[in-house]
């Protein structure tokens, strides 16, 4: 049966200690393109969500935004505290962003000095910082990688040294962009057992429509700067239309 | 091999240590000028945006394309990276690409790397830079002509101040390598010409907002403007009147004592200094290598001391 | 793709791998500079120092001769130096006229000429086996630690980073670029120098625009794990007992060497 307008039907279930509200954002990019049209979302503790979409629905934009990265209109909460720039600094600790090219984001010769990177700039001191590394490469399963250096890795250890990077800040958010892009099959399965075992909420966006069926309860649903539909993953693969409207495929 | 094919790179031994220590300090002095000059015009942007454009020079330089015979031209680098990033960050950016080359692949000596850098990447940022803000109001077409003309005299820039080095260490003949130098570097100047033209333009094209990056003020564009044109000047000048006459040049550099300072300084520093049983020039030699050295290091730490940016502990 | 021809680090275990990196940096700098101090025709002090050299490799466990097979790269230079045989004074030895310039040769600019060959070839053996030894980020940090402007360190660390990656870019542009160039039988491929030197602008032009939108990217994943124009980093290195020792002993041998040399 047909439903259009799921965002009508189903509400994220309330909660207490919301790690992520977004209330009315809109961001309009300097060159005049319109990105983000009024986007609200929610997430609780524990929630693990997918982002989907076509490319230019403005995934990416809302994602830069909840570190503060961009800045558009509209109010973001992350743990009950409020975005400021004031505060950027503590929030940019709470959520952990992780880029699409981890050719972006291991930016060190070595990996030992990327996964320390974000918890050197908190501020922590040097014995803190060891032992942050030391439990953001255990929880990637890459101990031994520590010494390693970054371009002599594959894409998929790529990929996992780039969740350890922001892993290292404990966050208690988790935002992933495409992150079984470019993967063969075998890192693929590795990462996806990666993502459910990690005890942290997270928002990933990706088009791999099978991850988000095996992977994600919820699904959020973008198109043209807006949310469309925000429901269980269950409900929104049983939609044809609104799959076949907004460019997905069951899968 | 695949990195850079000029013969620029100076190796080791090839300069006397007075001129390698000489080149030091005018590099080190011009580099913490351009990393305060960076600190205020980029801020915390200069770090990712000068490391990436530091790879692309060094990866630009791979793209060569064939021109006559068995040679092929490829690009140096030092008036495109002032042009696009500014003279400044050119400077630096340049600086990292030459000390990769010494330090990684030995493309250019350690101890000669102060006077490479001020070769290939100083004086070069500064003349690229210097003419091409001197057309900045100008029509596309007069612009380009002079970024091609700023190419090319920048790669001949280089190669007259590495001939003069190399002659004032005693270590080649002026009459030899001075026309030898231009002469080769005369065409390779060109190849740097037509790629910096090609690529300046195709940016024009697709993204000219990003050759404002690192724009300087009215003031500072005329300094630079005066600085690229002296320099042009003096080039142009001074390199056919040396290659017609290196013997005059040699004789002129003998009489102000040019010569015996590149060659003999480090003799020259202590002349009173002697030890009996060991005589004069050996403990001399070893003293001022150690001066030398001292001197080097102090204005590497002053450098240190007066950046904004800091290692430190957290 | 991998381009390992970057890599010049040579994994192994031994006694100079495990050296802290400053002091290998200052011995190889002062083994350098002490080759520029040996007076020309100082054979038996130059034999001394290939001597050090030798061990040093010997002591790297990459075998005796491992830097005099790579060593080959810096002879072309050579070229310049050759003019020094007409330009130094002595006993004449030979003389030929060219273009009616006449030049000599004297025994004392033979002793000059092979001086400075040997001299720069050892010194640049010395400098490949400090990156063979040296793994490029521990170099990078021993130029931090010896006081090189964190900003150009920093530089270095991101260039010796994205080299990689760019010349992947490179090498897809050219495959790209010769995909596109196919040259029939009897046909001159691709146009004159101009059309030539216009493609690689252009690849140039367009190696830049991505480059620079990279740098946006790294950009906002520093900022975005705390980055706000101030650069911390850790002191990985630290000097123990041997590494003082063994500085200690290489200048004492370098300074011998120099004595030698005056005798």
């Amino acid at each position: 049966m047909p439903v259009s307008h799921i965002t009508s039907t189903y509400h994220a279930p309330e909660c207490e200690g919301d790690v992520l509200r977004v209330r009315d954002l809109f961001f309009t990019y300097p060159d005049g393109h319109d990105a983000l049209h009024g986007v609200s979302l929610k997430l609780c503790g524990g929630d693990k969500a997918a982002l989907v979409g076509p490319n230019g629905a403005g995934k990416s934009t809302l994602m830069l935004h909840l570190n503060g990265i961009l800045h558009g209109r509209g109010e973001i909460e992350i743990g009950g505290r409020k975005l400021t720039r004031e505060n950027l600094p503590e929030i940019r600790s709470m959520v952990g962003l992780v880029f699409q090219n981890p050719d972006d984001q291991l930016f060190s010769p070595t990996v030992f000095e990327d996964v320390a990177f974000g918890p050197l700039h908190m501020g922590l001191t040097e014995a803190d910082v060891r032992a942050r590394v030391a439990s953001a490469l255990e929880a990637v399963r890459m101990t031994a990688y520590k010494d390693r250096l970054s371009h002599h890795l594959s894409v998929g250890e790529k990929k996992r040294i780039a969740i350890a990077t922001v892993l290292s800040m404990n966050p208690s958010l988790l935002i992933l962009d495409e992150p079984s892009a470019g993967l063969d099959p075998r890192a693929r399965r590795s990462l996806i057992n990666l993502l459910r075992e990690l005890p942290i909420s997270m928002l990933v966006s990706t088009h791999d429509m099978a991850m988000v069926k095996e992977l994600f309860p919820r699904t959020v649903v973008m198109d043209e700067g807006r949310i469309v539909a925000d429901a269980l993953t269950l409900d929104i693969l049983a939609d044809e239309d609104l799959l076949l409207v907004h460019g997905l495929e069951k899968p | 091999m695949h990195y850079s094919q000029i013969p620029m790179h100076i190796p080791d031994n090839f300069l006397s240590l007075m001129v390698s220590i000489i080149g030091w300090i005018v590099t080190a002095v011009t580099l913490r000028f351009a990393i305060s000059k960076t600190n205020k015009s980029l801020g915390e942007k200069q770090i990712p945006l000068m490391g990436v454009m530091a790879a692309f020079i060094f990866a630009a330089q791979m793209i060569n394309f064939p021109v006559l015979g068995g040679t092929s031209g490829h690009l140096l680098g030092g008036a495109l990276a002032a042009i696009v990033l500014g003279p400044w960050a050119g400077m630096l950016v340049m600086t990292a690409v030459i000390a990769v080359q010494a330090l990684l692949f030995q493309d250019g000596g350690l101890v000669v790397m102060g006077a490479n850098i001020l070769n290939m990447g100083l004086i070069t940022s500064a003349v690229g830079y210097g003419l091409y803000r001197g057309m900045y109001e100008q029509s596309k077409p007069l612009k380009l002509a002079v970024i091609g003309f700023a190419a090319w005299l920048s790669v001949m820039t280089a190669a007259l101040l590495t001939s003069l080095q190399i002659w004032l260490s005693g270590n080649a003949e002026l009459r030899i390598i001075l026309p030898a130098m231009l002469f080769v570097h005369t065409f390779i100047g060109i190849g740097e010409a037509l790629v910096t033209v090609a690529a300046v333009s195709f940016i024009m094209q697709t993204r000219p907002d990003l050759l404002g990056e690192g724009s300087e003020s009215a003031s500072a564009s005329r300094n630079w403007a005066w600085v690229g044109g002296a320099i042009a000047l003096a080039v142009v000048l001074f390199s056919p009147l040396a290659s017609a006459d290196p013997d005059g040049l040699e004789r002129v550099a003998i009489d102000l004592g040019f010569i015996g300072i590149a060659a003999d300084a480090p003799y020259q520093i202590i002349p009173d200094y002697t030890v009996p049983f060991l005589g004069e020039t050996f403990i001399s030699t070893i003293v001022a290598g150690v001066i030398g050295v001292i001197v080097v290091a102090a204005v590497m730490i002053l450098i240190g001391r007066g950046l904004k940016v800091k290692s430190s502990k957290p | 793709m991998h381009f390992d021809a970057f890599d010049r680090y040579h994994e192994k275990e031994s006694f100079v791998h495990r050296l802290d990196p400053r002091v290998k940096a200052v011995i190889t700098i002062l083994f350098i500079l002490s080759n520029a101090l040996l007076p020309d025709g100082a054979w038996i002090a130059l034999l001394f120092a290939w001597m050090f050299l030798l061990a040093a490799n010997v002591l790297s466990s990459l075998g005796i001769f491992y830097t005099l097979k790579n060593s080959l790269i810096a002879l072309p230079f050579a070229l310049i130096a050759v003019t020094v045989l007409f330009s130094t004074p002595g006993k004449p030895v030979y003389s030929f006229f060219v273009f009616s310039s006449h030049f000599v040769v004297s025994d004392a600019a033979i002793v000059r000429f092979v001086s400075i060959l040997i001299r720069s070839w050892l010194s640049v053996q010395m400098a490949i086996l400090l990156v063979a030894v040296t793994r490029f980020p521990d170099l990078i940090h021993a130029l931090e630690h010896l006081r090189v402007p964190v900003i150009l360190t920093t530089i270095i660390a991101f260039l010796y980073r994205y080299l990689f990656v760019l010349v992947d870019e490179v090498y897809r542009l050219i495959r790209a670029r010769e995909a596109r160039s196919a040259s029939l039988h009897g046909h001159r491929a691709g146009g004159g120098i101009f059309w030539r030197a216009r493609v690689t602008g252009s690849m140039t032009g367009q190696l830049f625009l991505r480059s620079y939108e990279r740098s946006d990217r790294v950009y906002n994943a520093m900022i975005s794990r705390g980055y706000a124009g101030h650069l911390y980093t850790l002191n990985p290195h630290e000097m123990k007992p041997g590494d003082y020792f063994t500085l200690a002993f290489s200048i004492a041998l370098i300074f011998i060497l120099q004595l030698i040399g005056r005798l």
